[in-house]
């Protein structure tokens, strides 16, 4: 397999490219921070990964998305998979306060990750064929108050991935939209870990298996498209009296 | 953090291995392996003593830090180079010693010592200088450990090795955690064909057989190690079954009568009526005659080396009030009689062990300070603790031991006094000036 992966340093995205590694597959990682993504990239080499190209910068340039993408096809001889998984969480009290922090994770969950979609669709459109995956979150089914800057980022991202996806299906190129649940990582380390909580090595599988079977929509683990069924079944005027 | 003196909020609430001592412990973590300990130990009271934390794999306290602090090495595990050439893997700290394996074993590489389990960390290996079956031949862990960096609290780096700062490394062998941080190290591999081990099971009737087969069996094959029936008295003393083997020199295997694996899970701590000693003696007794007089057979490595960690939570068996594992090593000149005397004493003493482990130490010497292993003949004791009368007999073994020159092995420790330390590792004056002044450990309060 021949995947690019942006947000490489993520947690999840590292236990996928460990995986795509143990297999002997080719990887080009793009992160903002340089130092980590090049000891992530000298660790997938000794996993067993073919080949492991790299390049820095901040995944909002999107100046930079077809020359990142253009870099990995020529570096890996063509791609096979992009997956986008950076995303920020975002204090919601803060975000209220300040325009300026609520715009970036609008920017980065939403406006960058959609934008980076749309040029790898227009990559693999050429070839006819290949698999978008992005990770979107369970908290994008819908909004509570608790987070829901990064729950609308992550929900309008949900909408475009169904457009894209219904544009790109004559082509044959899947889009895959990913939704984790609560996952242990640098991202939720100040939460209090429950049962809920999944190891990032966990959702990997989960999204190398829906890449596999050219899934639509995966929620990981599974139970979330129970648990989210629910919620998203409350009617809202009860649902705004809850404190979610 | 809520900071009224005696209400710190822990974040560690456990016991290691053992499931003895019981402590609690503020947890942080090491990002990476550029990140510098001061920032890692910002915020937090400077009186508070840190130590590294690998997988907590110690079966005592040498791997806790009881109202202290640990550093949890856990992120550290990313691989930096394999040479294919050489064989010199150099890697962060905080991988195990399975994740390595995993990866290197279809390269055609195997590590130089393995312990009992493979769910150590490469630190951890380290700081307690582990030994393996083939301790005849290869030594020490320590010994193919070809440099390291080691992070101390005053900010300073250091890689370490056999020309640069070769004292620091040293100390860091086998130094419990206690000389600073170690983030990676280079350590040389060992090469082979593939996964196999040729291994012959071998019953004993009593010690004096037990030698006689190491004997013969240490030039021959690379691993040796007897499993000993401790509660048999009589002319049953020290009967047992001995284990030896090769990597085999094939790549693969057609024969269809390899073992397979399976993982279970011990589901809870067992109730403690079920640990008495006639159980344990019922145990042994049938471990024992399950076992053919002699066989041939071929086995993975994994079932071979760490025959335990295919129970997940093996422990457990001993209860929740746990267990201790007694390791000492007596040295040859006095060995037939100090290891009969602890065999007896431990016999007559009316506790019980389940897995009982033989075997001798070569006469290649430990690189560390405090490294335990010396030549002379070691013995593995697994005691359920039945409270002061467990103390009390494991007490009078250290006499034994003490007298005869030996040593009892820290990793494994939880109870040793400090009497029987200083006798058992006079070196650790020495070990004092490398030791890290903000760095200490649940052991090392108890023990100096």
């Amino acid at each position: 397999m021949k995947m690019v992966i942006f947000g490489a340093s993520s947690a999840i995205a590292e236990a996928v490219a460990r995986q795509v590694a143990d297999k002997h597959g080719e990887l080009f990682l793009v992160g903002r921070n340089k130092e980590s993504v090049e000891i992530i990239a000298q660790d997938l080499v000794v996993r067993g990964a073919r080949r492991v190209g790299h390049a820095f910068g901040d995944l909002t340039y999107r100046e930079k998305y077809s020359e990142w993408i253009e870099t990995a096809s020529v570096f890996m001889k063509g791609i096979d998979v992009v997956l986008i998984a950076h995303g920020v969480l975002g204090e919601q009290k803060e975000l209220e306060k300040n325009p300026d922090l609520a715009f970036d994770v609008f920017n980065v969950n939403f406006v960058s990750a959609a934008l980076l979609a749309e040029t790898s669709a227009q990559y693999f459109e050429r070839g006819r064929r290949g698999t978008i995956a992005v990770i979107g979150s369970v908290a994008g089914d819908r909004g509570r108050q608790s987070n829901y800057y990064y729950g609308a980022a992550k929900g309008g991202l949900d909408i475009f991935l169904q457009g894209l996806r219904n544009r790109l299906h004559p082509q044959g190129v899947s889009v895959i939209t990913i939704k984790p649940g609560f996952v242990s990582t640098p991202m939720t380390a100040h939460l209090k870990k429950n049962f809920l909580f999944a190891k990032p090595e966990v959702i990997a599988s989960g999204i190398l298996k829906a890449i596999d079977k050219e899934k639509d929509v995966v929620y990981l683990p599974w139970f979330w498209r129970c648990i989210l069924c629910i919620i998203k079944s409350i009617p809202e005027s009860i649902f705004k009296r809850l404190k979610l | 953090m809520d900071e009224t003196n005696e209400k710190l909020s822990w974040d560690f609430d456990k016991e290691s291995w053992g499931k003895f001592p019981k402590t609690k412990a503020i947890v942080r973590g090491l990002a990476s392996r550029f990140q510098n300990l001061g920032e890692v130990m910002q915020g937090l009271d400077s009186d508070l003593a840190v130590l590294p934390y690998g997988q907590g794999r110690s079966y005592g306290d040498s791997c806790l830090n009881d109202r202290n602090v640990l550093i949890s090495t856990e992120k550290l595990n990313r691989f930096i180079e394999l040479n294919t050439e050489t064989g010199i893997l150099k890697a962060e700290a905080g991988l195990t010693l399975k994740e390595i394996l995993d990866h290197i074993v279809p390269q055609g590489w195997f590590l130089p010592v393995v312990p009992g389990t493979q769910f150590v960390t490469l630190g951890g290996a380290i700081a307690n200088d582990i030994h393996g079956k083939n301790h005849h031949v290869a030594g020490t862990f320590g010994r193919h450990v070809k440099s390291l960096e080691l992070l101390r609290s005053d900010g300073s780096r250091r890689v370490c090795s056999g020309e640069d700062n070769a004292d620091w490394l040293r100390a860091t062998i086998g130094g419990l955690g206690l000389t600073g941080v170690i983030t990676w190290a280079e350590i040389q591999l060992k090469k082979i064909a593939g996964p196999w081990i040729a291994r012959e099971t071998v019953r004993f009737a009593h010690l004096a057989r037990f030698f006689e087969l190491t004997e013969e069996s240490d030039s021959k094959f690379e691993y040796t190690v007897g499993w000993m029936d401790c509660l048999s008295d009589g002319p049953n003393l020290g009967r047992g079954v001995f284990f030896r083997g090769n990597h085999l020199p094939l790549k693969e295997v057609t024969e269809a009568k390899l073992k397979k694996e399976s993982i279970k899970t011990f589901p809870f701590n067992a109730p403690e009526f079920l640990l008495n000693r006639f159980t344990i003696k019922a145990f042994n007794t049938v471990y024992y005659h399950t076992h053919p007089s002699k066989k041939s057979e071929l086995v993975h490595y994994r079932p071979f080396f760490f025959p335990l960690d295919g129970i997940n939570h093996w422990n457990r068996m001993y209860g929740k009030r746990g267990f201790f594992q007694y390791q000492c090593v007596v040295p040859f000149e006095n060995n037939e009689s100090s290891i009969y005397d602890i065999i007896k004493t431990f016999a007559k003493s009316g506790l019980g062990s389940f897995l009982t482990v033989i075997k001798t130490f070569g006469n290649i010497s430990s690189p560390g300070l405090l490294s335990f292993p010396r030549p002379g003949v070691t013995l593995t004791l697994d005691v359920p603790n039945d409270g002061k009368k467990t103390f009390r007999v494991l007490d009078s073994l250290d006499e034994i031991v003490m007298e005869a020159g030996g040593r009892v092995y820290p990793a494994k420790d939880a109870r040793m006094s400090k009497e029987s330390f200083k006798s058992y590792f006079p070196q650790r004056l020495e070990f004092e000036k490398y030791k890290d002044p903000k760095f200490s450990s649940s052991f090392w309060r108890r023990v100096t």
